[in-house]
């Protein structure tokens, strides 16, 4: 909007447009802020819930820590410790709660899948209507809820890592500590372009649920969720390493630990940021023609 | 709307007891088959939908299979001298298919239908049927898709077995089902104890985690629950909320030879599943009798 004041009148028209632009950003950055209020207020409702489900969601790991216990103890030979896939028994248990933060970071419960009963109920049609890009949207969205979820959750994580600090061994260097803090972010970016282009084919296809499951599927299997992606032997090893998925839970977690050094955790960062470029590139490419294809009637 | 009764068994007999006898008494037995059977023409209207059920729930145990067959890639067995090699851990696992999908084949729906049965008021149909509530309320439903995996398990097992090198004998092969059978009912009261609770707590929607968490600590071998904190934990989930007997005690007697077997634990665990049957049929009852309707 803009506002008449008489300095810009003496300027002319150069003077009149940037203060077009200057505004229209400011009323811009008001709506994406409002929009990011709304949706931390939003989140806030359920806080007690949250806590509560952060703590349990540790509690499979108890019996992790136990069944890795006996496999290790069952390896164990006098002298130095046993390792599996370059992991000693405290490692593997840091790996895990490592995994935990990782998928604090890229896990986006349920966008997908909201985005494609948006597009099935006629939803959708809001963001074609109103001056809201829907992405935009459900990005600050998300760092809402991630951010409230970060407030709630950092007690609960803050005990469990207190309590388990034994199977670390210290806090590894600031600079690695930072290449992990930007390979969680690049999670999370990377975690919602992903699912938000797996949202997009409910453009072309009614239901995507089993779609979704599968995805599910292959996600907990391959993102190293379930074990350190370095245990797959041989030839589906080197491909499943190829895929985007390690960056979700595996990375992050083997950098903290120091399993990637030096130019590798270079080329590492690099791809990943590759993968978080063709993926927003793709949601971006996935609306823009799913709007062309899509028709909605009624109000 | 005041209940006063809290089966309507009692509400049936009474009835029974007057004219019309033979009308009124309900065939158990009659009323499951028809249940089974309506179940079944339900999923099978949906039948791609029910192929779809089913090749997940494979999917999902094939990759826990892949999982366990990974890790044992690194290790000869779970613990040391514990016997827990590779194929006998395989035999657990399928046991722990079996205990489950049978759980969740006719259980599982209907413990979820149960909390939102109280949550809505629509409980009071079921109440004011001339069948015992528990059974009406457990068995209305089940999901037949749930027992693929209960086929996958047939197969794992098989394929297992035909690795050792001594075969089960008859007593354990007879003893097998009777404590699956133990298992499941472990299982079942956890679950309906669980769902019953939602009178008291108004909505359940965090059930099937909690019974995800509690129910993870059936999946290994008990030997593995050592130390500070793994005997206290043993201890808990053998004698307090017994579901370390579960799967345990099946799966020893077909995997392990019969010395290596805990006969008084074996003993233990046929009381359990009698007295966690007791325990929820308790829960249950007290649960109902707390039930104030929701809908009139």
């Amino acid at each position: 909007m803009m506002r008449e004041e008489p300095g810009y009148r003496t300027e002319g028209a150069t003077g009149a447009a940037l203060a077009v632009e200057r505004s229209d950003w400011m009323a811009r950055a008001a709506t994406w802020w409002t929009i990011l209020r709304i949706s931390l207020e939003e989140r806030l409702v359920y806080r007690g819930d949250f806590a509560l489900g952060t703590l349990m969601r540790f509690l499979p790991l108890v019996t992790q820590t136990f069944f890795w216990g006996a496999i290790y103890a069952a390896k164990s030979q006098d002298g130095e410790p046993p390792t599996i896939a370059g992991y000693t028994y405290e490692e593997m248990i840091a790996y895990y709660l490592l995994t935990q933060i990782c998928r604090a970071f890229s896990s986006m419960p349920g966008l997908a899948s909201t985005i494609a009963l948006q597009i099935r109920n006629g939803e959708i049609k809001k963001y074609l209507i109103q001056p809201v890009d829907l992405i935009g949207f459900l990005l600050l969205g998300r760092v809402a809820h991630k951010l409230v979820y970060y407030v709630v959750a950092a007690g609960p994580f803050a005990l469990v890592f207190f309590l388990c600090r034994h199977f670390f061994s210290g806090w590894p260097e600031p600079s690695v500590l930072l290449a992990f803090v930007a390979s969680l972010v690049m999670s999370f970016l990377l975690g919602f372009f992903l699912e938000a282009t797996l949202g997009m084919i409910g453009f072309w296809f009614l239901e995507v649920s089993s779609l979704l499951f599968v995805y599910m599927l292959f996600s907990f299997f391959l993102s190293g969720h379930m074990f350190p992606i370095d245990m797959l032997p041989g030839g589906f090893g080197t491909v499943v390493r190829a895929l985007p998925l390690q960056y979700l839970a595996y990375f992050p977690a083997a950098i903290f630990l120091g399993k990637i050094q030096g130019e590798q955790l270079v080329w590492g960062l690099l791809l990943q940021l590759g993968w978080v470029a063709v993926f927003a590139f793709l949601a971006r490419a996935a609306f823009y023609l799913g709007v062309k294809r899509y028709s909605g009637f009624g109000g | 709307m005041a209940i006063e009764s809290p089966s309507t068994q009692s509400f049936a007999h009474e009835l029974s007891d007057g004219a019309h006898p033979a009308s009124l008494h309900p065939s158990y037995l009659g009323v499951f088959l028809t249940f089974a059977r309506n179940s079944l023409v339900r999923d099978m209207t949906f039948r791609s939908n029910f192929i779809i059920e089913c090749i997940t729930s494979l999917a999902w145990m094939g990759i826990n299979l892949g999982y366990y067959m990974l890790v044992f890639r690194f290790a000869p067995s779970i613990g040391r001298n514990t016997g827990w090699g590779e194929y006998q851990f395989l035999v657990f696992l399928a046991t722990t298919m079996f205990i489950n999908s049978l759980v969740q084949a006719f259980f599982m729906p209907n413990a979820e239908e149960f909390s939102e049965l109280i949550r809505t008021g629509r409980l009071d149909f079921a109440l004011l049927k001339p069948i015992d509530t528990q059974f009406l309320i457990s068995l209305n439903r089940i999901g037949w898709s749930s027992l693929s995996n209960f086929l996958f398990a047939i197969g794992l097992m098989t394929y297992s077995l035909a690795h050792f090198d001594q075969l089960p004998g008859l007593a354990q092969v007879v003893l097998y089902p009777v404590y699956i059978g133990c298992g499941v009912a472990i299982l079942y009261s956890l679950m309906i104890s669980l769902a019953a609770t939602s009178v008291w707590l108004g909505r359940n929607e965090t059930l099937y985690d909690f019974w995800f968490y509690i129910t993870n600590f059936s999946r290994y071998p008990m030997e593995i629950y050592e130390g500070r904190i793994g005997s206290p934990l043993r201890w808990f989930f053998t004698f307090i909320v017994p579901v370390l007997v579960v799967v345990n005690i099946p799966a020893r007697l077909l995997a392990l030879p019969l010395e290596a077997q805990m006969w008084p634990l074996s003993l233990f665990a046929l009381l359990a599943a009698v007295a966690s049957l007791w325990v929820s049929r308790q829960i249950f009852r007290r649960a109902l009798l707390s039930y104030r309707s929701a809908s009139s």
